[in-house]
């Protein structure tokens, strides 16, 4: 980034990099205090019998709080929940943002309107939008049942948010109507960059479009479609108010975060609890290197690339 | 005749897209625009809009102060971050120093933090400094998903900045502090306001903090306060008042998003693609 200094420039670079480290330490202290030092703190609650309502000094306990995490039912359920909730809504945002992106990038009249459409869901804040479709859901008088009873595909209403078989799905099917236009957004962004000249030679060669669409775009679109794809997954593992709001603490939907609050906040016990937000930022940290490697992305690339 | 049923398909299939984005909220809007049993019906267009929710959200609860606190909390997170962030990003896009790279990953890892993760700690250190049930709680605790964003995006920004740029300044024996407010800065101007949207977006929309580090009903934020509307039972909440609401929220941010929907599209690029 910066060439050599010329000689008359070294005095001038110098004072450069001592004025760098100025500028930059408010902001480290900013993340060490609001980040790194709560962090370390949580581990070091995760070994201790801390609790919310007894400020007398916690006692160390080594790892008893997480042999008591991995011998609780209600945790791996909270895994598995959040685990398919990833899964699931990433998956089918994927797949119907590659859609709305492609139909989206052909040249037509209101493409603008419905552009700018797409970033309602986004703009949501997700709490309203829990509460929207909790309404909308509704067992008794909800829009989506009387539509389903009228098309005739159920015959009694369900009760989406309060049936255990049917909740995550409701959660997931909000996330999907809150994020897909985000992940339909980057894609399209990333669709558009892509000149028209390799289209051309592709007519040429006689390429459908099913070929043009996985032999070119595809590929040509996979590093951004993977970077949407990872942050959407890191975003997705840690879900707590979609759950929290639509179904509440219910254990059919509660996610690893809403366990780990419910423990830590309703229930007092900071020890337990913080075992349990650790578990969560370890099952984050080895799903973000997986992701990453998986992905092959290289997150240095724009750093060197420069 | 094969293209004019394709073309129909593709028409049907934008007109699903865009009965699919836009339904939910206008449901809402409907639905917070009738009063007592018309609650209940399915009527499309409210032949006699009632506005009676809108008033009662204001008069049954502190949803004007509820309102003010998320302008106050939003708005002083994205002065926070910003300043932070367009002086650290100076130094990081400006100045090749070691650590330079190591620096960005380790905020960059930042913004993958679960908030649970820092919540035991962070509620301690809120405690011990006599921030708990304070509004500066949340400016304070909404630094860890703003800052990171803010300072990644706009050190992106400062390095595509030409360098002759700052040369002339430096040759005339400007200080780096001059340097980055009479340079840089009135260039920044777009990429700060930018930034700063999505981290005012960020802010308002936040809950978890908000409802841990909150207590009382005149303290809570917008989405807290959305959230904890009950009525007697689970079959009387007054789904009209909710409604009412989160139009009430929502519209301000739609508009928002609406003027600005191409810078918006823009720093998503630049902050999660380019990342």
């Amino acid at each position: 980034m910066v060439a050599p200094a010329a000689p008359g420039l070294s005095g001038l670079e110098r004072e450069r990099r001592r004025a760098a480290w100025l500028f930059l330490l408010p902001m480290v202290v900013a993340v060490v205090l609001v980040a790194g030092w709560p962090l370390g703190r949580t581990i070091m609650f995760s070994m201790t019998d801390a609790r919310l309502d007894d400020t007398a000094a916690p006692a160390f306990v080594g790892l008893a709080n997480y042999n008591l995490l991995i011998r609780d039912p209600d945790w791996w359920n909270a895994v598995r929940n959040t685990v398919v909730f990833a899964l699931v809504s990433v998956t089918i945002e994927t797949l119907l943002g590659l859609i709305i992106a492609l139909a989206l990038n052909e040249r037509m009249r209101g493409r603008g309107l419905l552009r700018a459409a797409m970033l309602i869901p986004w703009a949501i804040p997700t709490v309203v939008s829990a509460q929207m479709w909790g309404w909308m859901l509704h067992d008794q008088v909800g829009v989506v049942n009387e539509a389903l009873l009228a098309l005739g595909l159920i015959a009694r209403p369900l009760a989406f948010t309060a049936d255990p078989d049917l909740a995550l799905w409701a959660v997931v099917a909000v996330d999907v109507w809150k994020t897909t236009p985000f992940m339909a957004l980057l894609i399209l962004a990333a669709l558009q960059l892509l000149p028209d000249e390799i289209y051309e030679a592709a007519e040429i060669d006689g390429l459908g479009p099913v070929g043009r669409f996985f032999r070119l775009t595809l590929p040509l679109i996979r590093p951004a479609l993977m970077v949407a794809v990872i942050f959407r997954a890191l975003d997705a593992l840690r879900v707590f108010d979609l759950m929290y709001v639509l179904t509440g603490n219910s254990a059919a939907t509660a996610s690893m975060s809403v366990y780990a609050r419910q423990h830590l906040v309703d229930f007092q016990d900071v020890g337990f609890g913080s075992a349990a937000a650790t578990g969560l930022f370890l099952v984050i940290a080895v799903a973000t290197v997986l992701l990453l490697t998986l992905g092959r992305v290289r997150l240095g690339a724009t750093e060197n690339g420069r | 005749m094969r293209r004019l049923a394709g073309r129909v398909l593709f028409a049907l299939l934008l007109a699903v897209i865009a009965l699919y984005t836009v339904f939910p909220f206008y449901w809402a809007i409907v639905s917070s625009l009738k009063s007592g049993s018309a609650l209940f019906t399915m009527e499309m267009f409210p032949a006699q809009p009632a506005w009676d929710n809108y008033a009662a959200v204001f008069r049954e609860r502190p949803f004007g102060r509820n309102i003010a606190n998320s302008v106050l909390v939003a708005g002083s997170v994205v002065a926070v971050s910003l300043f932070l962030g367009v002086t650290a990003a100076f130094a990081l896009g400006r100045v090749a120093f070691r650590g330079r790279g190591m620096l960005l990953a380790a905020i960059l890892a930042v913004s993958m933090f679960p908030q649970v993760a820092v919540l035991s700690g962070l509620f301690e250190l809120i405690r011990w400094l006599g921030l708990y049930n304070n509004l500066l709680s949340l400016v304070f605790s909404y630094l860890i998903f703003t800052l990171p964003f803010t300072v990644w995006v706009l050190t992106t920004f400062m390095r595509e900045m030409p360098r002759e740029l700052e040369e002339a300044a430096m040759m005339d024996g400007a200080t780096p502090w001059i340097v980055l407010r009479r340079v840089f800065l009135p260039l920044m101007g777009p990429a700060m306001a930018t930034t700063g949207l999505l981290a005012f977006i960020a802010a308002w929309n936040e809950f978890l903090f908000a409802l841990t580090f909150t207590l009382t009903d005149e303290m809570r934020t917008v989405p807290v306060a959305i959230a904890l509307i009950s009525g007697a039972s689970s079959f009387e909440l007054p789904w009209g008042r909710i409604m009412a609401a989160s139009v009430i929220v929502t519209v301000p941010l739609i508009l928002l998003v609406m003027v600005f929907q191409r810078r918006i599209v823009a720093g998503l690029m630049a902050g999660a693609v380019k990342g």
